[in-house]
């Protein structure tokens, strides 16, 4: 019972932070990642701002040198604007308090992912670590 | 002949070209969506007209590997951005170069002290923008 129980309690406690910012889109899109982070994980139990934070911030090994965090071209603020590192290009920022249209595409939101993983940890993220990234930003 | 020059020139002088006129001071803005969307992200989407065809062939052809990043396309947007820019190309510039700033003409304008391109500001050669307020809208006349 108390196995069953966490991760409903889990649930909700994620689905308390969207509500704040609520999207239809990008709650649909964090149910997907915790469905996949359910199959990839027996222990998963509900995303965590916390935890995104530390990804967001790093800094990590196994990426490039120049950018061993999503801070390296998102700045550690993600409610500022960002910068390219090496092409200078400004960024808009993270935070969907400052850019509300943020994690609402699945396909674009899956293309970043998919090409700034490997260069920021030298490798994909997992599902968990995605959906605690938006749910950092989410609420930032 | 002379004639023709002198006639020339004063076509030059109406319409306010610089007598360094150029054909890529002035190049079409970016009108194909998908362009503007997938190419812009990490930098300007730069306009077809700043290439020959042969170079943006090549630059569709290696997105795997774009200059050290990971740009690939799905094939719909992949086919419909190579007509784009292809179509849409320059007519001159050297097919073998996949840059445009390492072009003839490009680096002709651009003979600045080494120190300007490690401006913070700057960063990168390819940073338009940084020094061209209106390159987005294909305009690098501003100086
Ligand atoms: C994932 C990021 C990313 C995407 C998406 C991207 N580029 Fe780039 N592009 C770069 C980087 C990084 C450079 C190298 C910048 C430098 O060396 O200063 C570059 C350089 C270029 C250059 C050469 C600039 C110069 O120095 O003259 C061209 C042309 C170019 N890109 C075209 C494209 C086209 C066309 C697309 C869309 C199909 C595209 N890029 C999409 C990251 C990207
Ligand atoms: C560090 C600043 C800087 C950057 C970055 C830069 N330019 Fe320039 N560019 C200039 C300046 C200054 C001139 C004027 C040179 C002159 O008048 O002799 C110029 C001239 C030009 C011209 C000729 C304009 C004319 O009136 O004939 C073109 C075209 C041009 N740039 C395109 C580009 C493109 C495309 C890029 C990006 C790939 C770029 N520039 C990046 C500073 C820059």
């Amino acid at each position: 019972m108390i196995r069953f129980l966490m991760p409903t309690l889990a649930v909700f406690a994620v689905g308390g932070a969207i509500a704040a910012t609520a999207n239809p889109a990008r709650t649909a899109l964090l149910d997907g990642y915790a469905a996949q982070a359910k199959a990839q994980s027996a222990t998963f139990a509900g995303f965590s701002a916390e935890r995104g934070r530390a990804l967001y911030l790093g800094p990590h090994t196994g990426g490039k040198p120049e950018t061993n965090a999503c801070a390296a071209c998102h700045t550690p603020n993600p409610t500022a604007q960002g910068r390219h590192q090496r092409t200078g290009r400004a960024i808009e920022p993270m935070a969907v308090s400052a850019t509300p249209k943020r994690f609402t595409d699945p396909a674009e939101v899956e293309k970043r992912f998919d090409r700034d993983c490997p260069n920021v940890l030298g490798r994909a993220c997992t599902a968990q670590e995605k959906g605690d990234f938006i749910t950092y930003l989410a609420g930032q | 002949m002379p004639r023709r020059l002198a006639a020339a020139s004063v076509l030059l002088l109406l319409s306010g070209v610089t007598s360094s006129a150029n054909e890529f001071e002035r190049v079409r803005p970016v009108t194909n969506d998908a362009t503007r969307k997938e190419c812009g992200e990490c930098h300007m989407a730069f306009q077809p007209g700043l290439l020959p065809a042969g170079s943006w062939t090549r630059i569709m052809d290696g997105l795997d590997d774009h200059f050290g990043e990971k740009a690939s396309l799905p094939p719909g947007p992949a086919t419909e951005i190579r007509a784009y820019l292809t179509g849409n190309a320059a007519g001159r510039g050297d097919p073998a170069l996949l840059r445009i700033t390492e072009q003839r003409w490009w680096l002709r304008e651009h003979r600045f002290r080494p120190e300007v391109w490690l401006r913070k500001d700057v960063l990168s050669k390819a940073n338009c923008e940084a020094c061209h307020r209106d390159a987005a809208r294909g305009l690098y006349d501003d100086d």
